[in-house]
């Protein structure tokens, strides 16, 4: 008996008419199901879910909306439309026609950055795994859902790679993207941050802001690839990046506008007036604002950096929007660099993870300077900041060294005792874990969270976005 | 004799030639940078945490656990501590303090920058230290586990490569590779492809997929591959370390409860004339660019049992003097690349030298004996590797038998005084039982069998007049020195061999003395130095490698090399 995958799974990839790509997804799909089962949302996989699903890549009408149950879900493989002729948009092959194929030279570096991307994308589903049991609202839970399956989604759109573009390889690297699990001291993810739990949804909203913007930067530096069917697929999960980023944007706008509204009820500042009262004092959203900045910075890697280099070079990773630079060669230009002796000039090349942290940087203060018109509005000059990229980093030429927020080196001493002014305390997470309680009454929220401005898809708030049998 | 003529040159002893400080190989675990060494019971941990900002030159940073000579200095000088002061240490695991990264092997930036000369000489000293680990295996009974807690790469496979075993940890993400070839244009430097073939016998189509792809193989594969010996989970690799612990542990011939001796800094000054130890002295003449080394046989009242030797430590002669001259060795290599003639001379009482001999025969189950004796040979061993002209010359007063006839055995040439008409003034060598096997060379065969190219005829000569004292007729009739010119003809022989030595090319001298010194079959550590030392250095040598678009020199710019296709 064979499954008609080509049905099963939307597509815009040819794949009825492609043998090898459904032999390798035959194999994989039921593993995929399986990992799911197992490590997607706990105690949800029967109830109707009102999910965006992703049927095309026409700008007007990509998507359809409509109940459905999780494992059900038709994850699909989708390309942006090719550009005719498209030629390598930077580094030493800039000019030459893009890749439909992988060069052989450069297929363990291709290979090795859509494996660790792909690694990203089914740990963030397993780092939120209990969370749908505390949810604030059903608006909430469903968004929850929605990031889930999208990046169930994502990691299909790597698989495809892996398994259309890199042969055995590839298919053996799909499989250990299902075997190594979150938080799982035997089989971890690859990247450390990847491996801690999110459980509370101000740090799922902190994350979506901060870490799934360090995906879309990724994303958006792969989408400039000279491997055609890597750019492609990268700019399509663009789109759905962006509703990910409006979860963690609105989330962490309704959280802070919840508090002011309790500040402005009390008539009072202090944070343990605001606790009692079950909202967040805006110092401990500070902390989790900067807990979550700096672990995200990370991400990014090395100011310098000869892997950076050679992805540029090579053409395998541009900048992000890199129509906007004039030079997408960079064969000799440099970057003055500052690091912990001074300024260092390095080449622009070694330095392109700085590049990106720095335009990463810049997109983060949108959604500050949101909220703190939201404060400002309501006659508080309390201001949120990102802290300094210096402050609490783990790699890089500052890591480990003791530097505030405010990007001052402090002794080592001051450091270590203020340190807890400007992170999240044992007692801050106990205090927000004790305000997860699960509302699942349509159109509720829970004391800590606004409500949202609109509902989805036009539907009023307090539709029933999740039916919970 | 102009040989011993001194330097006029007061300013640093290598000022001439390079603007260099000159590389001390001196530590202590007060002082590491780059180790942690914990001595627990029958186990000693190494484990490697590189510190980046505190490689031996500027320039590059150490970072991934990578190391430079440095990093490789301080695990020489671990060993050795190991080996005399914690005797009881049955089994050393190597591990690594860094997060999922055990070592990724010798730093490239450090090999970019560096010189040819600097490169070899590196590489040679870091083989001469995993040979070392293999050799207190095979002789000491000292056993070694690579806990390979991360990912791991080139040299640091290298080093695992070395130990009794490999235990690597299984965390779906840690590699282990040999990414020379494909990254970096050149060959595992340190024994990497003779060891995964020769060791572990790795089939060779195998081989040839693992050694051209960068990333490398995870660690089921490793298994699968016999690239590694064993792999545990994370969660279980404690535990597997401990089981493989005990298994070693219980095949070690260390003591089971002894007292180490401390090895006490050595008495040595350095100043423009060259390098002053207690027992050995090396003077440098520069402008003939030769070191003339002479050793101090024994002096006064010797330790005949185990506890007075015990309570002599680190002075007891053949010890102090192994430590010395090693020390003597490696300060020439890495300091002195220009003197390029080592002129071997000893001075001292002869039946000093063969008592002291026949005390570490009849005493050689006692475990400092046993390592003084593994000293030695390992010693002896730099020299055979030495890219530098060896002439011993016998004078009167001089007291080449046993341990120092094996200086004479070493050398490429050996001029030994004859006295023919005043027998008395004559100088004398004479062997020991410790000529016939203690100190086996790279190759496993003696100096004596390496001469006579195996044949037992003439060895066997020589080994029926066990400790007789050979004036100069004598040795050359056994074939035990070169030339025996008389007191008239002495001084312009020597002077012009010498001089005639000097001026020949050092690339082709290096060559040949490699091509000469190892008769009979190949061995692993044979082939490590010879084919896979000498394809490296050609390689290091091309523009492939170290043009200005070579490999080595574009890498971590992200440009690509240059190559020039054409097979040679």
């Amino acid at each position: 008996m064979s499954i008609n995958y080509s049905e099963k799974i939307p597509n815009n990839v040819d794949l009825a008419n492609d043998r090898k790509l459904q032999r390798a997804l035959e194999h994989w799909q039921p593993r995929f199901l399986t990992w799911w089962q197992e490590q997607g949302p706990r105690d949800f996989s029967s109830d109707d879910v009102y999910l965006r699903t992703a049927v095309g890549v026409d700008a007007q009408g990509w998507a359809s909306y409509g109940y459905v149950k999780m494992p059900d879900y038709r994850w699909g493989i989708f390309l942006a439309d090719p550009i005719a002729d498209r030629k390598i948009g930077f580094g030493d092959h800039y000019g030459e026609p893009a890749w439909q194929q992988v060069p052989g030279e450069l297929r363990s570096q291709f290979r090795r950055i859509i494996v660790t991307q792909g690694d990203t994308e089914p740990a963030s589903v397993e780092q939120q795994h209990l969370l749908g049991l505390t949810c604030p609202s059903l608006y909430d839970l469903r968004n929850l859902f929605q990031v889930n399956v999208e990046e169930g989604r994502h990691l299909w759109a790597m698989v495809y790679l892996l398994h259309g573009y890199f042969g055995r390889d590839g298919r053996e690297e799909a499989e250990e993207l299902l075997a190594r699990h979150s938080g799982d001291g035997d089989n971890p993810r690859i990247l450390g941050t990847f491996n801690e739990p999110i459980s509370d949804w101000l740090s799922f909203f902190m994350f979506t802001y901060f870490t799934d913007r360090d995906g879309k930067f990724q994303l958006k530096s792969l989408a400039e690839s000279g491997f055609d069917p890597l750019a492609r697929t990268c700019r399509f999960m663009l789109t759905e990046e962006a509703h990910h980023m409006f979860v963690g944007e609105t989330g962490v706008g309704r959280v802070v506008k919840r508090t002011l509204e309790v500040m402005k009820e009390l008539g009072t500042e202090d944070p343990e007036t605001i606790r009692a009262h079950g909202a967040v004092d805006l110092a401990t959203i500070q902390r989790y604002l900067n807990f979550w900045f700096t672990s995200s910075l990370d991400l990014f890697g090395s100011e310098v950096s000869s892997n950076a280099a050679s992805s540029f070079a090579n053409s395998i990773k541009g900048r992000p929007d890199e129509d906007k630079y004039e030079d997408h060669v960079c064969a000799y230009a440099t970057l003055e660099l500052e690091t912990p002796d001074g300024t260092e000039s390095v080449s622009l090349r070694n330095a392109m993870n700085e590049v990106m942290r720095d335009a990463y940087i810049k997109d983060c203060e949108i959604g500050l300077k949101r909220w703190n018109m939201q404060i400002k509005r309501a006659g508080y000059d309390v201001v949120l900041n990102l802290p300094s990229k210096h402050f609490r980093r783990s790699i890089g030429g500052w890591a480990n060294l003791p530097v505030d927020p405010d990007g001052k080196l402090l002794e080592q001493q001051d450091y270590d005792q203020r340190l807890a002014e400007w992170l999240p305390s044992e007692s801050d997470r106990a205090f927000v874990h004790s305000l997860m309680q699960r509302v699942v009454e349509p159109g509720k929220m829970a004391g800590w969270i606004a409500p949202p401005d609109r509902g989805i898809n036009k539907l009023p708030v307090d539709y029933e976005y999740v039916r919970i049998h | 004799m102009s040989v011993t003529t001194s330097i006029n040159d007061t300013a640093a002893p290598n000022s001439a030639s390079e603007a260099r400080p000159y590389v001390n190989y001196e530590t202590h675990p007060d002082r590491y940078a780059h180790w942690h060494m914990s001595v627990d019971g029958a186990v000693a941990t190494l484990s490697m945490d590189v510190n980046e900002e505190k490689g031996l030159q500027p320039g590059y940073k150490l970072k991934l656990n990578s190391y430079d000579l440095g990093v490789d200095i301080e695990l020489n000088d671990a060993l050795n501590r190991i080996r005399f002061e914690h005797p009881q240490v049955k089994c050393v695991v190597f591990t690594s303090s860094k997060e999922r990264m055990f070592c990724s092997g010798a730093n490239i930036y450090m090999l970019g920058l560096s010189s040819h000369a600097w490169k070899v000489n590196f590489c040679r000293f870091t083989n001469e230290t995993r040979n070392g680990i293999e050799d207190s295996s095979r002789n000491d009974g000292l056993r070694f586990l690579a806990a390979v807690n991360g990912t791991v790469a080139g040299g640091g496979y290298e080093l695992a490569l070395a130990c009794d075993e490999i235990l690597m940890i299984d965390d779906r993400s840690s590699t282990v590779s040999l990414p020379e070839v494909p990254l970096l244009g050149v060959l595992p430097g340190t024994g990497g492809l003779t060891r995964v073939i020769d060791k572990r016998q790795v089939r060779r189509d195998l081989a040839d997929v693992f050694c051209s792809t960068a990333e490398g193989v995870r660690a089921n594969r490793a298994l699968d591959w016999k690239l590694v010996d064993h792999t545990a989970k994370p969660q279980q690799f404690e535990d597997a370390i401990k089981q493989r612990v005990a298994e070693l542990v219980g095949e070690s011939t260390r003591p089971d409860e002894a007292n180490g001796i401390e090895l006490k800094p050595l008495d040595r000054t350095i100043d423009g004339q060259g390098l002053h130890y207690r027992r050995v002295d090396v003077l440098i003449d520069r402008n003939a660019r030769i070191a003339t080394i002479t050793v101090l046989g024994p002096e006064g009242e010797q330790p005949t049992d185990p506890d007075s030797i015990h309570s002599a430590g680190a002075d007891w002669w053949p010890l102090a003097m192994a430590r010395e001259l090693d020390d003597a060795i490696l300060m020439l290599r890495t300091n002195e690349p220009q003197i390029g003639i080592w002129i071997f001379k000893t001075r001292g009482d002869l039946d000093a030298v063969l008592k002291t001999d026949a005390i570490l025969m009849r005493r050689r189950s006692d475990w400092l004996v046993k390592e003084t004796i593994g000293l030695l040979r390992r010693t002896l061993a730099r020299l055979d590797v030495s890219s530098r002209s060896m002439f011993a010359l016998i004078e009167p007063g001089s007291c080449f038998g046993g341990t120092l006839l094996e200086l004479a055995l070493a050398a490429d040439r050996s001029y030994m005084l004859a006295t023919p008409d005043d027998q008395s003034a004559s100088p004398v060598i004479a062997t020991s039982m410790i000529n016939f096997g203690a100190f086996p060379m790279v190759n496993h065969l003696t100096r004596l069998q390496t001469r006579f190219c195996g044949d037992g005829g003439p060895i066997e000569k020589v080994f029926n007049q066990l400790g007789e004292p050979f004036r100069a007729d004598e040795a050359a009739r056994l074939g035990l020195v070169t030339f025996t010119p008389d007191e008239f003809d002495w001084d312009d022989e020597v002077r012009i061999a010498i001089e005639e030595r000097a001026s020949l090319s050092p690339d082709a001298l290096t060559g040949m003395e490699a091509n000469l010194r190892f008769t009979g079959n190949e061995t692993m550590e044979t082939r490590i130095f010879g084919r896979l030392s000498a394809w490296q250095n050609w390689i290091f040598n091309r523009p492939n490698a170290v043009g200005e678009q070579g490999a080595l020199k574009v890498f971590g710019s992200g440009s690509k090399p240059n190559f020039n296709w054409e097979r040679i």
